[in-house]
């Protein structure tokens, strides 16, 4: 394997990010609206390669449409090229709404897409097929693919949601989760026999079945009238311990409709999915269901026949900020000590959201790092002494040259099956993690005996 | 199997044919049509592609985070030695960069990365927002060049300057700077280089165990488990070896017209064009000796594979193919490796070709195949379905297409984990396709489902 040198300090450079793009996170969030093709305002190497690396991890296409800029259109403008673009989407997809997300190139080129897009909606006149032409700044110089991905979900709320009468159901906006997660997520609003409506949504359109015939676009999605109605809901809940402050689709509904905004952590582990619950059950005025409550027994029936294999050991987790919020709350709960909690978004708000969702559970308080690379959480990683690596899949090197375990868990999975279909959330979702990282230390110790054990 | 109209944009139709249509010419090398989901890449994808598998290099991306993290580590290009190749390098430029210029970060970065990795040369790739924002990569690798005594190559591969093609240009651009730095003293008069193969599964290694079979010394692999020195004194060989669709044939005309190195173009894929390689290869050296230990080899091998190809070919005879990659000379081999196992190419296309390869694919194909341009999901799927194929051979974009209309697939890309070049190749290949053809998955998909249904409702009629 490739070999890291010794520490250098604070580096310029970059080597390995643990975060991807701004565009690529809106593209992800598009997709998860109802009959929605995402189309990236850029050269064509954008659009291809975000669509490459999304197949990797959900195995399932991703139709990203691009303005495919050349040199001629970086000079004079990509105006042209974005509009023959919408044209061939529209003809070709027939879809309902149309993302249009900027990338580095469109942004510097300076680019005026919402005033592009309303000449193209001018220019086609009164067709009533015309889609919903959505527009979202997300320079790739700028933030992380969360800033993209949580920019295309509020510019849809703002191109969409009206104010109305109250209808009692509530908004969820759960950032970017697994299509599992979403799944579990409508489950738990069913057994608690509360409307939701979930935004984005990209449990079918990214996680779909075999099928006889090429879908012009994948059935599934955030129903845009229910995108509409999200402007007149009981109460929005926002998922993320770092959005506070963050000019956010909760907040936007929150400041334009008057729609009350609850943030939470995500509901990974048992202490998290409690608050999650307890404001659902405030909220809906239901309390929790047997059969949740039932699993959440189980749960912690389950904590306890596996504590002594977890606890004490030493994990180092990264990822995007808020599921590394919400890992740590779970690994301090079960008695792993998250030891250092890295990202390479740059929110400001981890190490606060890390101390507030570990607080009395941990006795050393973890190192949190905030922008790093692979090659500064490797430094940090090799003075923390870690039993294990909990975060995507791309710290693979850093796990197979320290000889520790890797929890594959959030985005992107690239070398595993089944990326999609990972459940992080609720008690079930905790069940699923407990139960991984429980046997990946018993298969540690197992190999690491001489004799080798038949009984743990 | 009902049929879904297959949604073509008029402006693409010129960039498809039919085999064997009379008068039938393909529009192509264009740039991608906006909003048609094509699967090509960029300019910078194309150099990338071709300099990544350079493993004593170091790869610095400038630019915003996306094109260097989207890049990392994606293709096999094994290496035998060192492996600063997987490593993922990028000036990550910010907002601010982009307003006050890059240059600086650049430059620390290099100074930064150089000396923490002590790499034999380091290639800094320039992306579109550099392209805008003016920095001048040429003058800060030339600064950090004298600073650090290493070369310091600038590869031009803005990603909106063109397409993939282009930035093979820009590779081979940046590599003829070392080209001619080496001492070429000592090389074997019967030598070559190997151009254009990326060694994605080690295939560079079978390669060259087939040329040292023959008695040919190898001078450098370019770049499939390259090396910096190598590519220095590659001008002392006295022959250029170039597969593939032109990614390195750049240099390969560079050389020749510089240092008088003549080049031949081949393939490795298939027994055919794999035993033709070598031939050639011994008819340049004209050597008796040589040619009689090719012939010993290429008998030898074949001998050794024809019977258990024979096993696969009763399997597939008369299955289906599609076939849609990057470049259009790997579809070639492709077309004879399928009729070799007695299968039937219904659709061929590529990313890049230029017409001459498509009126070589045209002329190779049986009428009625399909050949098509720079195509995109939609057409794909539409022409998987209208000719029923069995299996579908792509990279990744391609192969969830596929799979969602429950069509085996097999990888023939960057990413692939198989050896498909060679003798040993073929016999893989021959595997791979087997083994994706007749898994017993494909009985439960949908597809499945409404052929026997259809096929149902005839008999009831």
């Amino acid at each position: 394997m490739a070999t890291m040198a010794v520490k250098t300090g604070a580096a310029v450079s970059t080597t390995n990010a643990c975060k991807l793009c701004a565009p690529l996170g809106a593209a992800l969030a598009f997709r998860g609206i109802e009959a929605t093709v995402p189309f990236l305002h850029g050269s064509q190497g954008c659009a291809t390669y975000m669509r490459r690396y999304i197949i990797s991890h959900f195995n399932e296409p991703i139709d990203i449409a691009s303005s495919a800029l050349g040199e001629k259109q970086a000079v004079f403008g990509g105006g042209p090229n974005l509009m023959q673009g919408l044209a061939n989407v529209i003809r070709k997809y027939r879809p309902r709404l149309i993302g249009v997300a900027t990338t580095c190139l469109t942004e510097t080129i300076g680019d005026d897409v919402p005033r592009l897009l309303k000449d193209f909606a001018r220019e086609q006149g009164d067709d009533s097929e015309l889609p919903l032409l959505v527009p979202v700044s997300t320079p790739s110089y700028v933030g992380t693919h969360m800033e993209g991905f949580h920019a295309a979900t509020r510019a849809v709320v703002a191109a969409l949601a009206e104010p109305g009468p109250r209808h009692g159901g509530v908004n969820l906006l759960p950032g970017l989760v697994s299509p599992a997660d979403l799944r579990h997520l409508t489950e738990i609003f069913r057994e608690m026999e509360t409307k939701v409506t979930i935004l984005p949504d990209f449990a079918a359109t990214l996680d779909g079945p075999a099928l006889a015939h090429y879908p012009l676009i994948p059935a599934g999605g955030t129903p845009l009238a229910a995108i509409r109605r999200s402007g007149s809901a009981a109460a929005s809940l926002e998922l993320g311990r770092t959005l506070a402050g963050k000019d956010t689709a909760g907040g936007l509904l929150q400041q334009a409709c008057g729609i009350p905004c609850l943030r939470l952590g995500l509901p990974i582990g048992i202490h998290e999915t409690d608050r999650f619950l307890a404001e659902l059950t405030r909220i809906s005025g239901r309390p929790v269901p047997a059969r949740i409550k039932e699993e959440r027994g189980r749960l912690v029936d389950a904590y306890v026949d596996g504590h002594k294999y977890v606890f004490g050991k030493r994990a180092v987790v990264y990822g995007e900020e808020d599921l590394v919020v919400g890992l740590a709350a779970f690994l301090a709960e079960i008695g792993v000590q998250p030891v250092l909690c890295a990202s390479g978004g740059t929110s400001g708000q981890l190490a606060q959201a890390v101390a507030a969702a570990t607080a009395d559970l941990t006795r050393e308080a973890p190192v949190v790092r905030e922008g790093v690379d692979f090659f500064e959480i490797e430094e940090l990683a090799a003075a923390l002494e870690p039993d294990l690596l909990v975060g995507h899949s791309k710290g693979y090197s850093l796990a197979r040259r320290r000889r520790i375990p890797l929890i594959r868990v959030g985005f992107p999975i690239h070398d595993r099956l089944g990326g999609q279909r990972i459940l992080h959330l609720g008690y079930r979702g905790a069940q699923a993690l407990f139960d991984t990282v429980a046997n990946a230390l018993i298969a540690a110790k197992q190999d690491g005996s001489p004799v080798g054990y038949s009984y743990m | 199997m009902a049929k879904a109209p297959i949604p073509i944009l008029a402006e693409r139709a010129r960039q498809i044919m039919v085999s064997g249509d009379p008068g039938a010419a393909m529009d192509c090398n264009k740039d991608s049509l906006a909003g048609a989901v094509s699967q090509r890449a960029c300019v910078f994808c194309g150099s990338r592609v071709v300099l990544y598998p350079i493993a004593d290099a170091l790869h610095l991306v400038h630019g915003p985070i996306g094109c260097a993290v989207y890049t990392w580590d994606i293709r096999g290009a094994l290496s035998s030695g060192p492996e600063l190749h997987r490593l993922s390098f990028s000036t990550d430029l910010a907002e601010r960069d982009v307003i006050f210029g890059g240059e600086k970060k650049l430059y620390r970065s290099l100074i930064e990365l150089i000396d923490r990795h002590q790499p034999k040369a380091a290639f800094v790739y320039a992306t579109c927002i550099v392209g805008l924002i003016g920095d001048d990569l040429a003058a800060i690798c030339r600064q950090v060049a004298k600073e650090r005594g290493i070369p310091v190559l600038p590869v031009q591969s803005e990603g909106f300057k063109g397409n993939k093609r282009a930035g093979y240009q820009a590779a081979c651009k940046a590599m003829f700077q070392l080209v001619g730095t080496g001492d070429p003293a000592g090389i074997s008069p019967h030598s070559i280089n190997i151009l254009g193969d990326f060694n994605l599964a080690g295939e560079t290694w079978l390669i060259r165990d087939y040329f040292a079979r023959m008695g040919v010394e190898v001078v450098a692999n370019i770049t499939g488990d390259g090396r910096v020195d190598a590519i220095r004194r590659c001008h002392g060989a006295a022959l250029n070896v170039v597969q593939c669709s032109g990614a390195t044939m750049e240099l390969a005309r560079m050389m020749e017209e510089r240092y008088g190195v003549p080049s031949i173009r081949v393939s490795y894929f298939g027994i055919e064009d794999m035993s033709d390689a070598l031939y050639r290869v011994a008819a340049f050296f004209g050597e008796p000796a040589m040619l009689a230990r090719t012939r010993e080899l290429v008998r030898t091998e074949t001998a050794a594979l024809l019977p258990e190809l024979e096993h696969y070919r009763q399997a597939l005879a008369g299955k289906k193919a599609a076939i849609y990659v990057g470049g259009a000379f790997k579809a070639f081999s492709l077309v004879k490796a399928f009729r070799l196992l007695g299968m039937q190419v219904v659709l061929v296309g590529s990313q890049t070709g230029t017409a001459e390869d498509y009126a070589e694919l045209a002329a190779i194909t049986d009428p009625g195949t399909i050949i098509v341009d720079d195509a995109n999901p939609l057409e794909l799927s539409g022409f998987l379905a209208a000719r029923g194929a069995d299996i579908f051979v792509g990279g990744v974009k391609e192969r969830p297409i596929a799979y969602k209309l429950g069509v085996a697939f097999c990888d023939h890309n960057h990413e692939r984990k198989e050896c498909l070049a060679g003798f040993a190749g073929m016999r893989n290949f021959a595997r791979e396709v087997y083994a994706s053809i007749m898994s017993p998955v494909w009985r439960l998909v949908p597809r499945q489902e409404t052929a026997e249904a259809a096929v149902a409702s005839e008999e009831v009629r």
